[in-house]
């Protein structure tokens, strides 16, 4: 069956719905869990009830939260299997492995422990409280992890053998899917956004009491804790925004590409701060890049590759292939163009439908011989075997304004949020932080920056990795299943109206216990 | 309403629509319309090979 783009588009925009509204709900439980637990290991410690009603008023945030975003990623995994069925068939067990291990953490772990920690107050000893608030916490982390493996592996897919007789992929290294560079920065990176998000919120509600005059000391400890807390994270968000880099700039090189406008590289190449990107710039033209930029020299060629006279390739470069480079494991090649990858690709292709034309003939020796010699044209090309299903240079490239200033975004925010925090803990210090009415109002202003900063990381990761579902393995286009547009359509109104509603809710009953704050709930 | 009670609500009526609804009337998973992994295999090489 012949794929209409429609129907890819149709279903790329519903998952991008799908997943955009379920990471507003994810990034708060990794990180609120955490500093729950920490407040209430200040309880477990002192026996201080300030510190009892605190990390209960915290938990009721948390568990709103985690009611509204619980099992809107299980949407995600249908779509998989009803609109990217020949995607998931091809992914094989790669899939199954770490989502099945995330099934059992999200239900069984996270989601007992949770029970206990809402509902188990002055039910279970203190000592098991704690225990289970750190085992959900933790919990919620490690569901993560493995759904970032699953992620990782399709932007960098290590550790398989793929099955010409199936068509599917088989693992052969667990542990190398698992510890992939990609998952390990993604994993570390993600999950510390998610602290700097859950940091964000404690302070700006905080804050809000201030200025309300009410809940003084609960607000002047939360925002302490949390000030630290986020420190932490937009700290590690540096770091680990850096190995991603890296790793991209291995694995990935037309998305470091266009997130940075390059069309060509040098040895020695800027990294831009900020540009306006020329719409006329194509790959195969002679026009400026950027209509006006402000560009650190050499400073990309050292981000990328620790030198600051490297080469680093924009997206000509990459299209016409020629240079030199150092793969994953450190070893220097010379780039194919995209016209060779596409022949290695269709080699692949044409190994492939060998293995279905012949793999039955009654003929034995005929059909080893010819398997055998598809077998030997696969392996040498399967690396390239998604080439086979692009046409044009252009098919290969990102959507480069979106993936440039989603990454510009994201940045630049971190930067905005590293000074706030600065500026919270100093103002803290000096003990003025409640007369200040001006800070109180961008730390309120902070928590959609927060959002948006998160959200624009994925399409950054996302929207920069396309056309690929499988990075050089898949395009979209070969990944989609034969189900109707209209279908696709449906479900996706169907998905917008169910997660605003969800989002209302969450946000109604939100303000409403922040509203009642730590003294106007009753707890039983 | 109690907090707690309305959060239990949310989640089983979001379960309810997820899969009494979602996934009994619009996301059949494509490949169950075959019995055997075989059947689905010849199905996905197909798709894989015989596009343009
Ligand atoms: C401060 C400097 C930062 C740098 C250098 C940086 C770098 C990156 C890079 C290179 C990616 C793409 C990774 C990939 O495609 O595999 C990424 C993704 C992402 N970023 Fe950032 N980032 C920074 C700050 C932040 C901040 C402050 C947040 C959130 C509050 C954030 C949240 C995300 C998220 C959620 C993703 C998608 C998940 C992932 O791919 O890791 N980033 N970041």
């Amino acid at each position: 069956m012949l794929l209409t783009s429609s129907l890819a588009d149709a279903s790329r925009l519903q998952f991008a719905l799908t997943a955009m509204y379920h990471w507003l709900f994810v990034p708060l439980t990794l990180g609120l869990g955490i500093l729950i637990a920490i407040f209430e290991t200040k309880y477990y410690r002192c026996g201080d009830e300030s510190w009892k009603k605190l990390t209960r008023f915290w938990s009721r945030i948390f568990a709103i939260n985690f009611a509204c975003g619980v099992a809107t990623g299980i949407i995600l995994e249908f779509e998989f299997g009803t609109n990217w069925s020949n995607y998931s068939w091809f992914v094989g067990d790669i899939f199954g492995a770490p989502l099945a291990i995330e099934g059992i953490f999200a239900f069984f772990l996270e989601s007992t422990f949770f029970a206990v920690m809402y509902f188990g107050w002055d039910k279970v000893s203190k000592g098991f409280h704690l225990l289970s608030t750190w085992l959900t916490a933790i919990g919620a982390n490690l569901s993560a992890y493995w759904i970032l493996t699953a992620n990782g592996w399709m932007q960098n897919p290590v550790g398989v053998e793929f099955n010409p007789l199936t068509a599917r992929n088989e693992m052969v290294d667990f542990w190398s899917i698992v510890f992939s560079p990609t998952t390990l920065s993604k994993f570390s990176h993600s999950v510390m956004s998610g602290f700097l998000v859950a940091a964000i919120v404690v302070i700006a509600i905080s804050c809000w009491y201030l200025k309300k005059q009410r809940n003084r000391e609960f607000s002047l400890r939360s925002i302490k804790y949390a000030t630290v807390f986020g420190l932490f994270a937009i700290f590690m968000l540096m770091v680990t925004g850096h190995t991603s880099a890296v790793t991209v700039t291995r694995t990935q090189p037309m998305k470091l590409a266009a997130m940075e406008g390059l069309y060509r590289g040098e040895n020695g190449t800027p990294f831009v701060g900020f540009a306006v990107l020329n719409p006329k710039k194509t790959y195969d033209n002679d026009e400026n890049p950027y209509l006006f930029n402000i560009s650190f020299p050499k400073v990309l060629s050292f981000i990328a590759n620790g030198d600051f006279n490297s080469f680093v390739p924009g997206i000509s470069d990459i299209i016409e292939g020629g240079y030199k480079y150092k793969d994953a494991n450190g070893e220097e090649k010379t780039a194919l163009s995209f016209q060779e990858k596409v022949d290695r690709g269709n080699m692949a292709r044409r190994a492939l439908s060998l293995y279905a034309q012949y793999k039955d003939d009654p003929d034995t020796a005929k059909r080893n011989q010819i398997l055998s010699q598809a077998k030997v044209y696969l392996d040498e090309n399967f690396e390239y075997f998604g080439y086979g299903y692009l046409k044009n240079p252009e098919d290969s490239i990102p959507n480069v304004p979106v993936t440039f200033y989603s990454f510009r975004i994201m940045v630049m925010l971190g930067g905005y949020f590293i000074l706030f925090l600065i500026v919270c803990w100093w103002l803290m210090k000096k003990k003025i932080l409640e007369k200040k009415k001006w800070f109180i109002f961008f730390a309120i202003l902070s928590v959609p920056l927060v959002y948006i900063c998160a959200e624009a990381g994925w399409v950054v990761a996302e929207v920069g990795r396309q056309p690929w579902t499988i990075q050089d393995l898949l395009p979209i286009g070969a990944s989609v299943s034969g189900v109707s547009s209209s279908n696709v359509w449906t479900t996706f109104i169907i998905f917008a109206v169910l997660f605003t509603t969800l989002l209302i809710a969450e946000l109604k009953i939100a303000f409403n216990q922040i509203k009642k704050g730590p003294d106007g709930i009753k707890w039983n | 309403m109690e907090v707690g009670k309305t959060l239990w609500l949310i989640i089983l009526i979001k379960l309810a629509i997820i899969f009494l609804i979602l996934r009994v009337f619009f996301f059949r998973p494509e490949l169950s319309r075959y019995d055997t992994d075989a059947e689905k295999a010849e199905h996905v090489i197909e798709n894989l090979t015989k596009q343009p």
